[in-house]
């Protein structure tokens, strides 16, 4: 009897601690992560810093020397570049270890080796892309480059001198919940960053949709409602420089493309909003006589922030600015020679081929008059508590076939994807666009700059580029394939070469221009160029609102310092609304407007225009236009089970603005035959009474600020561990395109001269432990529009105040 | 004496050891020094019940505790971080008592 007592207790003892051990579902394991020994209550840091740390590690060459300002950014002294990269990857895993480990896990499709079967579908998604595939030829790219080899290599033997010195209970706390361990960092992981980037800011389309359009509408009214140059637009590359260069033949359309476009038989997903800012003023603009630049990238704003700001000192180069966490090098930064910033290009470099295949064994497909062989690329997909995927992709010439059969695409999302089409991307080429970095890191002038560009690859972007020397330039600068106009618009036949990609556009005539009379240039995300740049490169691009704006206000400026600089990034001022609003209020009939009708119009008569948290005005503006929009093209584009792509509101506009009694605003539903005037009333009604619905009769519950909702989450969402909602102003199409989780996440403002000064601010913090005092601390001053001026140490012993810590690093 | 013993061996095995070795001690312990069945239960608690207190103060209380009223948030309860002290010193102490326990009961089946 005692002995079974006894058995009994330790056997429910032993269950208990292995219950306490384990990952139940979604449950990380209890005892694991509450216990203070090695749980999460060890990622607790302490607001006490210790002034002075010395450390010993493997393969350092020589000394390094970081110093850290009061924001906990670090100062980077090497004496060789073989350190400086070694020290970034170490300091770089030391902040953002656990961040480093999920966006290269998710470029790679390695979510389910952690998350278990509900990451499978994401997984499969980014295998079938051909994330891996790309990453490997950009490696390849990155290891022919004697310089390159090394940077990458010293970055990812710092990153790992930091994992291996890793004990469990110093895991960053994402690893407690998730129940898994740091792995090694690999060289490939670098190159996953930059398909990260390809993928966000190159890898949406909308062929399929538009293919689908074409089939629906005819080439005649697709051709009048998606025009290849905007309504409204002030192109990038001032309107009318010329072209100093003569261009490559243009490639003939290919025959199936004249007869699709030709034939008169009637038969979601790029991300519209997506962009960022630039702009550099010239020396005869601004108040010190030298230029100013200014940048600010829009992307998804999380904890920890996409980027990591650091100060970076070897005998080659001295810059400040932010890095990719996972990636060598500055990448939005400056010198005290130059300085420099980038915008999405938004270049056709993403197209779908159909591909007729032989037999069900798709072992050949036919092109250009014969079959040819396919190749099989098997993915093996391992999964959390389960047998591993193997999942085989077919690639012809062009690339993936992404989705073969319409099993493999997941029940939602991923609409944009047609099924049994090859995909031809830019991201899957050779490459080495860290070199651009490299170069423009160590850039002296305006040289330097243009060679720098010659580098890069994907996913293009605007330059921008201001210089003590005081030149200004700006290039929408990639590798972009030469192609006939509207390559790429449609779903492309893969059997005719002639829809092959036919070469590129030279590096020296993508468009750039340097030092324009009008004395300033900027980008954001508009046509690169007025419409007699010879080659194609899209035939649609971000409407041209925030960059008129910019445009605007630039083109009036004098005497710019910084800080107009500054108030600019934060401009809320709509140009949709400009656009659109006087011509809406005209035909509105005002007479039946019911009591909180009449108020709302009221408030909108004497709104500004400026989308500021408080503004009443702006909510009712941007809910009628919504609700304008959407009644003006659903009844004709959202069809049930087919996917087409709705006009833009460049496209609405004209419509409002010069064809009220167009075909497009009659409800065929309706004997009637609406026009303008019957939409703008009636979407004003149901815009007033969805108001109304959510948040009471017109008042201080309609403030933009308490409707928009913006928050920052964790990049896992776990609640707690973001900002939670707060209110803010700015808007998609506004120059501060904060949207609710998505807008400015770095801006940065410098001003050339021989003391060069930098300012800048991101969302968040340098550490990315929820635990540290450093998590969020530059959130308050970003959210408020203000800019932290950047400490820009000129040797490892100058002094200043603002330095609080000091680390060494040195060799074992 | 059973309580400080297991209390003084688990802190100094904390700092090179995985948690659970505390079960261990405690049941070492007991296996040697412990008398009763209840006695020995509420040492084994009560020690690491108070370890593991003092150990999450140190980390929490230079953080103003921060991480801990994030991680409260987590939970399907209110968002007071000392709840989330008061869970993991039960979870500890549960560990610990049940191993004492263990520990006494063991003894007992072997003596005469």
């Amino acid at each position: 009897m005692k002995l079974f007592k006894a058995l009994f207790s330790i056997a429910a003892t032993l269950l208990l601690i292995w219950a306490l051990q384990t990952k139940f579902g979604d449950i990380p394991p209890i005892g694991e992560f509450l216990n203070p020994v090695s749980g999460f209550w060890q990622n607790a840091e302490s607001k006490n810093i210790k002034p002075e740390e010395n450390l010993h590690l493997e393969g350092l060459q020589g000394k390094v020397t970081i110093r850290f300002d009061e924001h906990r950014i670090p100062h980077i002294f090497a004496e060789n570049d073989h350190d400086l990269y070694y020290a970034q990857g170490y300091i770089t895993a030391r902040d953002r270890l656990w961040q480093l480990d999920i966006q290269t896990r998710s470029a790679a499709g390695r979510l389910s080796e952690i998350a278990g079967p509900k990451a499978l579908a994401v997984d499969r998604y980014h295998r079938r892309m051909g994330m891996t595939y790309g990453a490997e030829n950009t490696l390849k790219g990155i290891m022919k480059d004697p310089v390159m080899k090394v940077a990458i290599q010293a970055y990812t033997d710092g990153v790992n001198s930091y994992i291996h010195h890793l004990d469990k209970r110093d895991y960053p706390i994402e690893f407690k919940l998730l129940a898994y361990a740091p792995e090694e960092w690999k060289p490939i992981n670098c190159a996953y960053l930059l398909k990260l980037m390809s993928e966000t800011l190159a890898g949406g389309s909308d062929q399929f949709a538009m293919t689908n359009d074409l089939k629906r509408f005819g080439v005649k009214d697709v051709n009048d409602l998606f025009p290849d140059y905007p309504f409204h637009e002030d192109p990038i590359i001032p309107v009318g420089t010329k072209w100093n260069f003569n261009p490559l033949p243009i490639p003939k359309p290919s025959k199936d493309f004249i007869t699709l476009m030709t034939d008169t038989i009637k038969p979601k997903e790029r991300v519209p909003g997506i962009g960022s800012n630039n702009w550099a003023v010239a020396g005869n603009k601004s108040a010190s006589g030298y230029p100013i630049l200014a940048n600010d990238p829009h992307l998804n704003l999380t904890f920890p922030s996409i980027w990591y700001q650091l100060q970076m000192v070897s005998p080659t180069v001295n810059v400040y600015g932010v890095s990719l966490p996972g990636a060598p090098c500055i990448v939005i930064g400056y010198n005290q020679k130059i300085s420099w910033g980038v915008t999405n290009v938004d270049a056709d470099v993403l197209d779908w081929y159909q591909v007729k295949f032989k037999d069900n064994t798709k072992n050949e497909y036919w092109y250009n008059n014969h079959w040819n062989k396919t190749s099989k690329r098997v993915e093996i997909i391992k999964i959390r508590g389960q047998k591993p995927v193997y999942d085989t992709v077919i690639y012809t010439h062009h690339g993936p076939v992404v989705y073969d059969n319409a099993s493999q695409k997941p029940k939602e999302g991923h609409e944009n994807i047609p099924i049994g089409d090859a995909l031809r991307w830019i991201a899957h080429d050779e490459s080495n666009e860290f070199k651009t970095f490299y170069l423009l890191n160590r850039g002296k002038n305006y040289d330097d700059y243009r060679k720098a560009l010659t580098y890069f690859t994907a996913p293009a972007q605007n330059f921008i580029f201001a210089s003590s020397d005081k030149d200004i330039a700006i290039t929408p600068n990639g590798k972009l394939p030469l192609k006939f106009k509207d390559q790429g618009k449609f779903i492309l036949d893969g059997s005719d070469p002639a829809n092959d990609w036919q070469g590129w556009i030279p590096y020296d005539q993508n468009p750039t221009v340097k030092n324009p009379p009008r004395g300033f240039v900027s980008s954001a995300n508009q046509s690169s160029t007025d419409q007699t740049y010879p080659y194609f490169i899209n035939w649609r691009f971000e409407q041209y609102y925030r960059g008129k704006r910019i445009n605007d206000k630039l083109t009036v400026m004098q005497k710019a310092t910084v800080d107009s600089m500054r108030i600019m990034q934060m401009d809320n001022y709509s140009m949709l609304a400009q656009d659109v609003l006087p011509t809406m209020l005209k035909y509105l009939d005002p007479s039946n407007l019911d009591n909180n009708q009449q108020k709302a119009l009221e408030i909108i008569k004497n709104w500004d225009k400026h989308y500021e948290a408080n503004s009443i005005g702006a909510s009712i503006f941007d809910n009628w236009w919504y609700n304008f929009y959407n009644m003006v093209w659903r009844n004709n584009f959202d069809v049930k089970g087919l996917y087409l792509k709705y006009p833009s509101y460049d496209r609405t506009e004209k419509l409002l603005l010069t064809e009220p009694n167009s075909k497009w605003f009659d409800d065929p539903s309706t004997n009637k035959k609406e026009t303008c005037a019957d939409i703008v009333t009636h979407s004003f009604h149901d815009a007033v009474s969805q108001l109304i619905q959510k948040n009471g009769p017109p008042g201080d519950k309609w403030q933009w600020g308490l409707i928009k909702e913006t928050s920052i989450n964790h990049l896992a969402n776990l609640p707690g561990f973001g900002t939670g909602n707060f209110s803010a102003g700015g808007r998609a199409g506004v120059i501060n395109a904060l949207k609710s989780n998505n807008g400015p996440s770095w801006r940065m403002v410098v001003q050339m001269g021989p003391q060069v000064k930098g300012y800048g601010v991101f969302p968040g913090g340098e550490s990315g432990n929820p635990g540290s005092y450093y998590y969020e601390d530059m959130f308050s001053t970003w959210r408020d529009g203000k800019l932290n001026e950047l400490l820009f140490l000129q040797s490892p012993d100058e002094k200043s105040d603002r330095v609080k810590s000091t680390l060494t690093l040195s060799g074992k | 004496m059973l309580f400080l013993i297991i209390l003084i061996l688990s802190f100094i095995s904390s700092y090179f050891l995985p948690w659970w070795v505390a079960a261990a001690i405690a049941f070492l312990a007991a296996l040697f020094i412990g008398k009763t069945s209840g006695k020995a239960f509420w040492s084994g608690f009560g020690a690491i019940f108070v370890l593991w207190i003092i150990l999450a103060l140190i980390k929490s209380i230079p953080n103003d505790n921060i991480l801990a009223s994030r991680v409260i948030q987590l939970f399907p309860l209110p968002h007071q971080w000392i709840l989330l002290l008061l869970i993991t010193a039960l979870i500890g102490g549960l560990a610990g008592g049940m191993a004492a326990l263990s520990g006494v009961l063991t003894k007992k089946a072997f003596s005469k």
